[in-house]
């Protein structure tokens, strides 16, 4: 019986901030070699679980800690952050603001610059890491010059010149695209085969992580673990969507297809799965011949851009870029990071202004109007609630807009209580901004926007940082309004199931232009497509094939089944 | 104005660019203390050229640093209007004498030694800042920090400052995305707003701009704690770069200049070289 390398003994903790403790009476074991998944939804605990395993509790989250932990052996607590350093090395959410160093060589070599390593030893060794994680190319790089995923790569050399440690990532793919967030589960297993790593991932995605597989698969739900088995078995008893987890697409529809998951071998992969013949059947009885809808007749375009071009330090963005956006509709705008969407919104609300090319909204040139008067019909919410939001409580923030517009503090009152009401802020209305969580402050922002009565909203990247539960709380929530107030709704996004379950149109940009402009299905069965857009195929995409039934009519079914779901609810 | 480049570091590859950061802090120090000190106005505008050419061959374009200058002018103006209206008879008092060009109400006339005087201050403004700004924008932060650290500042201390100079571009692309976004919430800070709501409403953009940036400095350090800094008593550097000799005749050449300015005020039995007696 091989020795515990992390083990956790009745530990429980609490943040001095907080009022009551985040973790209970936790007790589990992670062996050398292993690869573990932790998973749970938004405030579970399992941030606090790796903080506890890497030493940033007590270091820089000082509370009351009970139980033992063990590291390598040794109880945490009598260890620093820095000696933990050596045996835990690890890869935080956003490689962007962990990257410490100006450039890649330095940032690799930061952890043996602070053991005051000599000058040849760091050089040799950024070299040989930027080797194995294919990315010497871009060795004297600046943080900006680089994607998301090669951030990623580097923040991972990073902990690796420490050689034989625990690698710990927390939600490695929050802030990559599909194609990058693919690579990096790609690259973690590689590095754990290679070298027997024993790999921590905390992560909500199930699906994405599984793509490569993972040998446990650890629960965490209101500060206790609910469950800790193998991926097959936990996939198989339905115990993640109890906790409001999503759980793989191909899996939810072979339920729907009356496929009973218990007499089925190797669930936890779309590659392995066992699909007999008798399976393969109901799922082909259940797809039904879709009847693609037609595109809805013509409305009056909201907003039309004709020929615009945009250039940043003299390398173009944009270029001749046309594009209608219809009343009423719910449209996705997608990309790979970089290639422009940002930018086209912030063209549309004049945020910048293009070089060339024009802008209608409601059939009238708005080139010349200011933000604030672009902002009366056009509502835009940033990606990072934190850019947005001035005030210190709920009901201030919302009704900042109206007040700066001098509207009567009788009317302010109304919308804004309207509004929080609908957004399911009203309980917060008086409660500080700060002591809200990342989701809820998005919501505050999306409110102060609406509340200005917009006719157009652009939404760059809403579900970020969010579990399925408040992703699906806040999906049909902007669904609604789309509906009953006919706002017109731009998703940035790379949320693929977004795309394909609440926007009737995807807006492919790609290379300064648009690459593609139609319904969500026909780009996701698409190959060639989805890669131009940084898109993966979905597991429903493979499912169809390995079952040999078209999987534009998979998907189908499957959006069309999980809208009745939905509406039964 | 509107889609303009961010002040901060950026590779130049000329000859400016290439001294190291330890060259080009002590030259920044010691030329502005000994302009500063010094009045005597051949002095200063022998600076004010050397340093506007300086600033020539250092390959910053003057579209980089326009918004900056266009500030710093509005300031410096602003501050000579002040020294004039809080003293307009300093000059007079420091000379020693009164050359009246126009007799005004009270003390509020105008001479020759005031105009004199606030043009002495008019110079030390103009070789300061094309310094300070050749030092922000070709200074690489890692290896100015190196730099600190090795004229024995704290490692600390020196790597703090590299992440300041290095985050001022961030700061300032956060500061134009969030005032861009107050702007859409009906804060008016363009020009057809009214100049009163416009100050108010840049207010408004600090909070925002505090928060993120506090959220920025606790995660960065929070990764390198994870990684050791802080460790030790010592770290090495991997952009650490020798002294070349390059850098020895730069630093030759201030000491000339510094030693020209001193040997001035023996000239001049002060401070202050007087055209007028």
């Amino acid at each position: 019986m091989k020795k515990p390398i992390i083990s956790f003994q009745d530990v429980s903790f609490q943040y001095h901030s907080q009022s009551k403790p985040t973790l209970h009476h936790l007790n589990f074991d992670i062996y050398p070699g292993e690869k573990v998944l932790i998973a749970g939804p938004s405030g579970s605990g399992k941030t606090t679980i790796s903080r506890l395993i890497n030493g940033l509790i007590p270091t820089a989250y000082p509370g009351q800690l009970s139980g033992k932990i063990l590291i390598n052996g040794e109880p945490a607590e009598k260890q620093t952050i820095f000696d933990l350093s050596l045996k835990v090395g690890t890869v935080l959410q956003d490689p962007d603001t962990q990257f410490v160093g100006l450039t890649v060589a330095e940032d690799i070599a930061f952890a043996l610059e602070n053991d005051d390593e000599n000058q040849p030893v760091l050089q040799k060794k950024a070299h040989e890491w930027a080797q194995r994680l294919n990315i010497p190319a871009i060795l004297n790089n600046h943080p900006q010059e680089i994607s998301g995923g090669q951030k990623q790569r580097v923040a991972m050399a990073g902990v690796l010149v420490d050689e034989g440690k625990i690698l710990l990532f927390d939600e490695p793919l929050a802030s990559l695209d599909p194609v990058a967030g693919r690579a990096s589960i790609e690259l973690i297993d590689g590095m754990q085969k290679q070298d027997h790593t024993t790999t921590i991932i905390i992560e909500h995605r199930i699906e994405d992580v599984l793509y490569k597989p993972v040998d446990r698969l650890i629960l965490v739900d209101q500060g206790k673990i609910v469950a800790n088995d193998t991926p097959e078995a936990l996939l198989k008893s339905g115990i993640l969507m109890s906790l409001g987890l999503r759980e793989p697409l191909y899996l939810s529809a072979l339920k729907y297809a009356g496929v009973k998951l218990d007499s089925v071998e190797n669930v936890d992969s779309i590659q392995k799965i066992q699909l007999s013949s008798a399976v393969a059947q109901s799922v082909q009885s259940w797809v039904k011949p879709q009847t693609v809808t037609a595109a809805k007749a013509k409305k009056t375009p909201i907003l039309k851009i004709k020929n615009l071009s945009f250039s940043y330090d003299s390398r173009p963005i944009l270029r001749q870029l046309n594009l209608s956006i219809q009343a009423g509709e719910m449209v996705s705008l997608v990309g790979k990071n970089g290639v422009g969407k940002t930018t086209l919104s912030n063209i549309i609300t004049g945020f910048l202004h293009q070089n060339s090319g024009s802008l209608d909204l409601n059939g009238e040139s708005i080139d010349d109007a200011s933000i604030k008067e672009r902002a009366d019909h056009i509502g835009y919410v940033l990606q990072d609630p934190n850019m947005m939001i001035s005030k210190n409580t709920v009901s201030e923030e919302v009704a900042l807009g109206l007040t700066l517009r001098g509207v009567n503090s009788d009317e302010i009152d109304a919308k804004v209580a309207k509004t929080l009401k609908v957004c399911g802020l009203y309980a917060f209305r008086h409660w500080p901004i700060s002591a809200l969580s990342y989701g809820q402050k998005k919501r505050v922002t999306i409110a102060a926007i609406l509340v200005l009565d917009p006719e157009l909203l652009i939404l760059d990247e809403p579900t970020a940082g969010q579990d399925w539960r408040h992703y699906t709380e806040m999906m049909s929530f902007i669904r609604d309004l789309n509906q009953q107030y006919g706002i017109t709704v731009i998703f940035i996004t790379h949320d693929m199931h977004l795309m394909m379950e609440y926007t009737d149109r995807v807006v492919v940009l790609n290379d300064g232009a648009i690459a593609y402009d139609d319904q969500p299905m026909k780009l996701f069965a698409n190959l060639d497509l989805l890669k131009q857009a940084s898109l993966v195929e979905t597991s429903l995409f493979t499912l169809a094939q390995r079952v040999n039934v078209a999987p534009e009519r998979l998907i189908a079914s499957f959006i069309a089944q999980e809208k009745v779901g939905r509406a039964h609810e | 104005m509107n889609n303009n480049v961010l002040i901060g570091y950026k590779k130049r590859d000329n000859f400016v660019d290439r001294l190291t950061g330890t060259t080009k802090l002590i030259g920044l120090i010691a030329l502005s203390v000994i302009g500063m000190v010094s009045f005597d106005t051949r002095f200063l505008l022998v600076l004010t050229v050397g340093s506007l050419v300086l600033f020539r061959l250092s390959g910053i374009r003057f579209r980089e640093v326009s918004f900056v200058l266009s500030f710093i002018t509005a300031f410096s103006v602003l501050n000579l209007a002040a020294v004039y209206i809080f003293g307009p008879q300093y000059g007079v008092h420091l000379y020693g004498s009164a050359h009246v060009i126009w007799q005004g109400i009270g003390p509020y006339n105008l001479t020759w030694e005031q105009l004199f005087y606030e043009f002495n201050l008019f110079l030390k403004y103009i070789f300061t800042i094309p310094l300070a700004l050749i030092f922000l924008m070709t200074t690489n932060p890692s290896e100015f920090s190196s730099s600190l650290n090795r004229i024995g500042i704290s490692y600390r201390i020196s790597y703090a400052v590299s992440l300041a100079l290095r985050y001022i571009p961030d700061v300032q692309k956060d500061y134009r995305q969030i005032s861009k976004a107050q702007q859409a919430r009906g804060n008016e800070i363009s020009k057809k707003g009214k100049l009163t709501h416009r100050v108010k409403a840049a207010a408004q953009i600090l909070l925002p701009l505090i928060f993120t940036s506090l959220d920025r400095i606790e995660t960065i350090s929070q990764a390198m704690e994870l990684r050791r800094f802080g460790k030790l008593k010592k770290r090495s550097w991997y952009a650490q770069r020798p002294m070349k000799k390059n850098d020895f005749v730069a630093l030759l050449g201030v000491a000339v200049v510094v030693l020209v300015g001193i040997y001035l005020f023996r000239v001049n039995g002060g401070r202050f070289y007087d055209p007028f007696n």
